[in-house]
């Protein structure tokens, strides 16, 4: 469903990633590991088209990530869910509105809206918070709206870029425990993250970076640090 | 199709209402430009107005010398009809020369008398020519000042009144061109303020406009609120500035009569003020959508 081809990422004469090469199948749950600075986000940013190769090729499904222009990357991002560290709602809507922003932008009708948005907040355990505007909500919240959102219109891959980094423990884990339902249920879940803890816990595949070279690729792995 | 558009302008409208500081400081500087738009209209007509009065008092005439018999003198009326560059062409007689010139002087006694000694009616015909431009009299005069015409006109007017009517004709062509540099001048400044508080109102949105493209919205999606917001501005804008132009013509319009007593600026504006309204909002809606449609576009770019 996604392969990484040979994939390099230079900003100047600065390379930040160095000859990636992977697959990831339908279904899987990824934890994309490294120290800051290792090339994770890079990575993830050239995969949601936010920044291009300098060489290589990136597939998703149908799409051949790198060759899209502008006007083409709103509809592959609508095959995608994207969870960042700093949230990145849109401050002045409520928790409902950014839920219902996502389903209105990929078209759908005005009646599928008013059925799933109210559950998929509720899922993520936020049905009293519906009307609260994104101020109003704690770190932990936030990211939960950022997930429903993610989530709402069944994209094939969940990307979560340090999803947990501004969070403590406690809401750390109910991230990661929406994440891991989200994943059983049948969506390809990518974790970005350096939390050792987080990704020796999941015993799911891991994707270990080092100065923008994958050094490892393991189908249960843990958090090595070298 | 319909439920996008339906969609975009929902949130256009809620964008205005929830940034609505925002949106009171960009109205007022968009209404500080249409200000000086419906300025520029209004004295523009007052310009006008003293140029056409000015105009209007410019002619040349042309005296008949005696006997000349009158279907000579209207034979050049029309011929002087048939040229591009007259407007209008009167003809005075003799007599009603006379009945004109008692009329200017009724209580003149020593007119009167110096009339009577003479007993003849000293005046002479003339023809009363006014061109469409000022510019055109020369012309006119050298049409004039053909030699098979010189039997019959004793005198042509332009002749001793040339240095005047070409400087009047100059200055109102630099006048009217001096109001049209200054109306592109003011109206440009004014459009270039307005788009820089609407690039600095977007600014603020940076942020948005990016999430919004990660979610996955189409470029129409994100830059059409923005422009239903634009247009908003422009509306208000548009429609407070005639209403805050009502009394201001109304106390204005007396010290414009002062100056020009055949202009009153109040009934002007009256009979003018839908098409003002309409220039006010073709003005300020279109640097509204135009200024969000160029700012948005840089940010979708970025």
């Amino acid at each position: 469903m996604i392969t990484f081809n040979n994939v390099s990422k230079k900003y100047g004469d600065n390379e930040v990633v160095r000859e990636a090469s992977f697959k990831i199948n339908p279904g899987e749950f990824v934890s994309l590991v490294g120290k800051s600075g290792a090339g994770k986000s890079t990575l993830i940013k050239m995969l949601i088209g936010e920044e291009r190769p300098s060489k290589g090729r990136i597939i998703f499904g149908q799409y051949e990530v790198n060759k899209l222009n502008n006007k083409e990357l709103p509809e592959l991002r609508r095959h995608m869910g994207i969870i960042f560290q700093e949230f990145r709602l849109l401050p002045k809507k409520t928790a409902y509105e950014n839920v219902v922003f996502a389903m209105e932008v990929a078209g759908r009708p005005q009646k599928e809206i008013d059925e799933v948005t109210p559950q998929v907040l509720d899922l993520v355990g936020l049905s009293t918070k519906v009307q609260n505007f994104i101020h109003e909500l704690s770190g932990g919240e936030k990211q939960r709206v950022a997930i429903a959102r993610a989530m709402v219109n069944h994209p094939d891959v969940i990307i979560a870029d340090e999803p947990t980094g501004n969070l403590d423990p406690i809401n750390t884990w109910g991230i990661i425990n929406l994440l891991t339902k989200i994943n059983e249920l049948g969506t390809t879940v990518i974790l970005a993250t350096h939390n050792k803890e987080i990704v020796n816990q999941l015993e799911k595949r891991v994707i270990s970076m080092e100065d923008g070279r994958i050094i490892r690729d393991e189908e249960k792995g843990k958090y090595i640090l070298v | 199709m319909l439920t996008t558009l339906v969609r975009i302008l929902k949130y256009g409208v809620q964008n205005f209402a929830r940034n609505y500081l925002v949106s009171v400081a960009t109205i007022l500087v968009l209404l500080l430009a249409v200000i000086v738009f419906e300025s520029l209209i209004l004295f523009g007509a007052v310009g006008q107005k003293a140029i056409s009065l000015v105009q209007d008092k410019i002619d040349i005439s042309v005296d008949f010398r005696d006997n000349v018999p009158e279907d000579e003198m209207l034979s050049l009326k029309s011929s002087l009809e048939s040229l591009s560059e007259v407007k209008q062409v009167e003809y005075v007689s003799r007599d009603e020369a006379l009945i004109r010139f008692k009329e200017r002087h009724p209580a003149d006694s020593d007119i009167a008398k110096a009339l009577e000694e003479i007993g003849d009616n000293p005046l002479r015909a003339s023809l009363n020519i006014k061109a469409f431009n000022p510019k055109d009299y020369s012309a006119i005069a050298s049409y004039l000042n053909n030699d098979t015409l010189s039997a019959i006109i004793e005198t042509v007017s332009y002749n001793q009144n040339q240095l005047v009517i070409d400087r009047l004709a100059r200055i109102m062509d630099v006048g009217r061109q001096a109001g049209f540099m200054l109306t592109i001048i003011l109206a440009v400044i004014a459009s270039i303020v307005s788009f820089n508080t609407i690039l600095l109102a977007i600014h603020t949105s940076k942020d948005e406009i990016g999430i919004m493209r990660l979610v996955g919205a189409s470029n129409a999606f994100v830059r059409g609120p923005y422009i239903v917001v634009g247009a908003i501005y422009g509306i208000l804008a548009a429609v407070v500035g005639v209403i805050i132009a009502i009394p201001t013509a109304y106390f204005v319009a007396p010290y414009v009569s002062v100056l020009i007593p055949e202009m009153n600026l109040w009934n002007y504006f009256l009979s003018h003020a839908f098409t003002i309204l309409g220039y006010d909002l073709l003005f300020a809606v279109t640097i509204g959508v135009v200024s969000s449609f160029v700012v948005v576009r840089r940010y979708l770019k970025g």
